[in-house]
């Protein structure tokens, strides 16, 4: 074994030059969980002998020199999304025991790229949080601070791809759950256009925001992983039917000491100043002076209605969610309560015991926001709103490539710092919200540290379709700097 | 002071199409309980809803068959309550914009025709159903139906009275099947309806409070269920009480509607746009390609044979009842030819008449009658050049149904000799033997007993085995007795 901090590519072509196998490779990241995951708890359900026999089918591949550039590489899926074979529990007792019969689009579209699967991540409730901390099988830890936040609510993923657990994983986004924890834990993050990942076997939050996407620790690796899970899937209707893309086309040109020339970065004056932490700020302005180095030109803009993000966020969500969130009955899977005294009762107790208290909360939000007499004035208004939004955005990208921005307000908190304040939990996503309201892509990669030495995220986001250019720029960036080669000090131990 | 009574009907009609409405299983019905139920209608998480464009072909074949307007965008709505039967804790329907929008029938009423508008028509999914014996206290549930299409009609409030609203519904189930959307099948739940009923004082322009009776699914029960409904209130109103909004349900062994649940207890249903479904989309081509499949409909075939066979307009509408009758009234008078408007109607009748019976007798369908349309075009093409009476013509046909010699009319009358008689010379010679051998009853005639001639003309007919052209027979024995 050479390194635990090499990047997916670095794994394949060491595979593929026969340095070590798949196997070699595999046993060596499960006997990392094994030694760190008691601390950080990113993953719910590990199976090793089945990770093992994904790399022994790995391993026959590259021996007859077939395979693609994932095939071979252990990752990790976010237990929201389902899988065949393994538990997919969303972090709720609700389906502590729930075992799909097929696995989601995504999941199978990385399994046919030849991936190894480690095993299920954790998250907050339903992804329903900022932090991970909702989680019924306890919190996530950040690895760089045990006593902070990984973010969330894909914090399981990010904190072990942070690790050197895996090298690269999935996550769900529906306000900002890939981004935020990938600016959280220092990794890298994308949330691709609304549509280009399938929906199918992703649990539902709020059907019109979620978005699969990768984590990993490079953008190059990111786009690896997009060109895999991206593709149409016929039995998801948002499912969009385009041309197959290889994210990473982009990457490869020498472009020389200014690859960014021609790019224009937007600058939106509602991402900066108050509200935001002066480390945070200091950190996304040498990211800036970085990315001018390269070339690229920046424009200040205007999102007037981008603060209305929240708000509106927070009404269609918690909408979406409760219906969604009503299969989970107790009649045909899942949790059922022991005893009751009628079906009303039946359904009272099962989702009482079934769901945490977040999930409660956004369920009681969505139920008010739709009921009669209040859906004009809640619902439709905030699908008025985020319309606006939209038209915000579409102005802002006729004069910029991309809008760079801080991924969070701050660095990671501590554990239980915002269990009890749930708005200023909410805050949390002021930056990231709006790429979902638009289905647009965003991605976040690491800028830099804080002054307690916890990671700062930089948020690309773009046009619709623009994944290949945001990518193309993270890479360039990381090309000039090494925030991402850092290494939390409990994973080298 | 009288009463007027409104009715409005919302109908639920399954649509015939193999698969259900947003997913891949079958939609066959008697399969055993959740064999037919895959992760979308049993709502695993994860699963998403795709649109079986053969509902949305049905719901315009429809729209277009009652005039309507076929919206070119319509949105798909969740409607949220919580029941063991609705996998996803939602309904997928159609709120505020419905695939269909207006549209008219017209129905046969004792007052003459009359047109019912039609307010919408709209796509949604079935539930599965809760079975509540046979489970020791626990009830199953079987979500073989879950996720079933079915289109529902809804009427303005344009019925007045039981006779008007049974009228409806029977041109309703007559035209769904018609054009091939629906199997009708009642029995099967594959077309029921839910009728709206409120009474008022004539001349009041103000309605008065409805209750909605649920799931009829014969149109006896609706006769019965909305006669009793209307009583009732009527009665209420009278002893100085008032009608409540609520939904009741007809108890067919008790011939009553009983309460099932008051407005106050109606569900928030939480109605939005569901975020699964882009808004459904229909071009103008789409359109364009149904309209050019759509069978000739009952209205039109209607009119059609008046003029063209001169059958009476009751006739007209007999043979329109459904599209198997219709084509079999065609297929046989284009093949028995001649004289249009004079075969025409002898066709008619034959069919309203013995093979109704027939079918009727035996309890068969018009497809499984062995009578089958060219053959009775080939017996009514005998009865029609005097080869044989019409007398003759329903033993022959007898034969037929029994499948002797084939079902081949003419093979049967020569076999068994029943060519009619209508030679001058053997009908004059038998008329004379009638009357030596029955001098009493000429005795009887002369006298002027009018009746003792048709005991002569039957004692003629019997001599030959009812062979004999009975107008020849009688015209015969009218010349030798006026003698």
């Amino acid at each position: 074994m050479t390194t635990i901090d090499a990047s997916i590519a670095e794994m394949s072509a060491s595979l593929r030059a026969k340095r070590f196998s798949s196997v070699e490779l595999t046993r060596a990241l499960l006997a990392r969980i094994d030694a760190l995951d008691g601390k950080l708890n990113t993953f719910i359900t590990v199976d090793p002998a089945r990770a093992v026999a994904d790399a022994e089918a790995a391993d026959a591949v590259i021996a007859k020199g077939d395979g693609g550039p994932l095939t071979g590489i252990p990752i990790a899926h976010k237990d929201i999304l389902v899988t065949a074979g393994m538990r997919t529990t969303c972090g709720s007792r609700m389906l502590a025991d729930y075992t799909s019969p097929f696995d989601a689009h995504v999941v199978d579209r990385l399994a046919r790229a030849g991936t190894v699967l480690v095993g299920k991540t954790n998250m907050d409730e339903f992804a329903m949080g900022s932090s991970s901390e909702t989680s019924y099988f306890g919190s996530v830890k950040n690895p760089w601070n045990l006593a902070y936040v990984p973010g969330g609510s894909s914090g399981g993923t990010a904190a072990a791809v942070a690790a050197r657990l895996v090298a690269g994983g999935t996550g769900t986004d529906t306000g900002g759950s890939i981004r935020q924890p990938a600016a959280m834990s220092g990794v890298c993050g994308l949330k691709p256009t609304y549509g280009v990942c399938s929906r199918y076997g992703l649990v539902a939050f709020a059907s019109s925001l979620d978005q699969a996407g990768p984590f990993a620790r490079t953008a190059q690796d990111l786009a690896l992983l997009l060109s895999a899970m991206a593709g149409h899937d016929p039995r998801d209707s948002t499912s969009l039917d385009r041309p197959a893309e290889d994210y990473s086309r982009l990457l490869a040109a020498d472009r020389g000491a200014k690859p960014l020339s021609g790019i224009r970065i937007g600058l939106p004056a509602e991402y900066s100043g108050a509200g935001i932490d002066a480390d945070v700020s200091k950190s996304i302005g040498e990211a800036l002076d970085v990315l001018r180095t390269l070339g690229a030109v920046t424009v200040d803009l205007a999102l007037p209605n981008v603060k209305l993000s929240i708000p509106v966020y927070y009404v269609i969500a918690p909408a979406e969610a409760s219906s969604n969130l009503s299969r989970f009955d107790g009649v045909r899977y899942g949790h059922r309560a022991a005893a009751y005294a009628d079906l009303a009762d039946m359904y009272a107790k099962t989702r009482a015991e079934g769901f945490g208290a977040e999930v409660k909360r956004r369920i009681l939000v969505g139920t008010y926001v739709l009921s009669h007499g209040y859906y004009d004035a809640y619902y439709l208004k905030a699908q008025k709103v985020r319309r606006l939004i939209a038209e915000d955005f579409r102005a802002a990208y006729a004069k910029c490539d991309a809008i760079a921005g801080p991924t969070a307000p701050t660095a990671a908190f501590r554990i239980g710092a915002k269990s009890d304040n749930p708005v200023e939990m909410y805050l949390n996503d002021i930056f990231t919200i709006a790429a979902n309201l638009t289905g647009s892509p965003a991605l976040s990669i690491p800028c830099g540290f804080d002054r307690n030495g916890l990671p700062i995220g930089l948020q690309l986001q773009g046009a619709a379709f623009t994944e290949a250019r945001l990518l193309d720029i993270a890479h360039r960036f990381q090309q000039a700097t090494d925030w991402h080669r850092r290494i939390p000090a409990m994973a080298t131990a | 002071m009288s009463w007027e009574v409104v009715i409005g009907i919302e109908t639920h009609a399954q649509l015939s199409t193999a698969s259900k409405i947003f997913s891949g299983a079958s939609t066959a019905f008697g399969a055993p309980p959740n064999s037919q139920a895959s992760a979308v209608d049993i709502a695993l998480p994860g699963v998403l809803p795709v649109l079986n464009r053969g509902a949305v072909e049905r719901a315009i074949r429809f729209g277009l068959a009652v005039g309507a307007t076929i919206n070119r965008k319509s949105v798909f709505a969740r409607k949220n309550y919580f029941y063991p039967d609705l996998p996803k804790g939602y309904q997928i329907s159609q709120y505020e914009v419905p695939v269909v929008q207006g549209g008219a029938l017209t129905i046969d009423t004792p007052r003459g025709e009359k047109i019912v508008r039609l307010t919408r028509a709209h796509l949604e999914e079935d539930a599965g159903k809760s079975l509540h014996e046979d489970y020791r206290g626990m009830t199953g549930i079987d979500l073989n139906r879950a996720g079933t299409p079915l289109l529902e009609i809804v009427s303005e409030p344009d019925l007045r009275g039981a006779a008007e609203a049974v009228a409806y519904a029977k041109t309703l189930h007559a035209l769904v099947r018609w054009i091939g959307i629906c199997d009708g099948n009642m029995q099967e739940g594959s077309f029921r309806c839910d009728a709206n009923v409120s009474v008022r004082r004539e001349g009041d322009p103000k309605l008065g409070t409805r209750c909605e009776i649920k799931n009829l699914n014969s149109f006896r029960f609706m006769q019965q269920a909305i006669e009793f409904e209307v009583r009732r209130q009527i009665e209420l109103i009278d002893d100085g009480g008032t009608v409540v909004q609520e939904t009741r349900l007809f108890d067919p062994d008790r011939g009553e509607t009983r309460p099932m649940r008051s407005k106050e207890d109606a569900q928030d249903y939480r109605y939005f746009p569901d975020p699964d479904l882009p808004p459904l989309a229909i071009e103008d081509a789409w359109i364009e390609r149904v309209r050019s499949g759509m069978p000739e409909l009952p209205e039109a075939m209607r009119a059609r044979f008046v003029a063209a066979y001169a059958l009476p307009p009751h006739d007209a509408a007999a043979l329109t009842a459904d599209p198997e009758t219709a084509t079999y009234f065609e297929t046989a008078a284009k093949s028995l030819g001649g004289n249009v408007e004079r075969n025409g109607k002898l066709v008619a009748n034959w069919i309203l008449g013995e093979l109704a019976a027939a079918l009727n007798r035996d309890d068969r369908a018009l497809a499984a009658a062995p009578v089958r349309a060219e053959a009775l075009a080939a017996l009514l093409r005998r009865v029609g050049d005097g080869t044989i009476s019409g007398k003759i013509g329903k033993d022959v046909f007898d034969a037929m149904w029994a499948g002797e010699h084939g079902g081949d009319a003419d093979a049967i009358i020569a076999a068994k000799g029943l060519k009619q008689i209508s030679d001058a010379g053997a009908i004059e010679s038998i008329v004379d033997d009638v009357l030596a051998a029955h001098a009493g009853i000429v005795a009887e005639f002369r006298a002027g007993k009018e009746k003792a001639f048709q005991a002569l003309v039957g004692k003629a007919m019997a001599a030959t085995k009812g062979k004999a052209d009975p107008a020849q027979v009688n015209a015969t024995l009218r010349r030798k007795l006026s003698r």
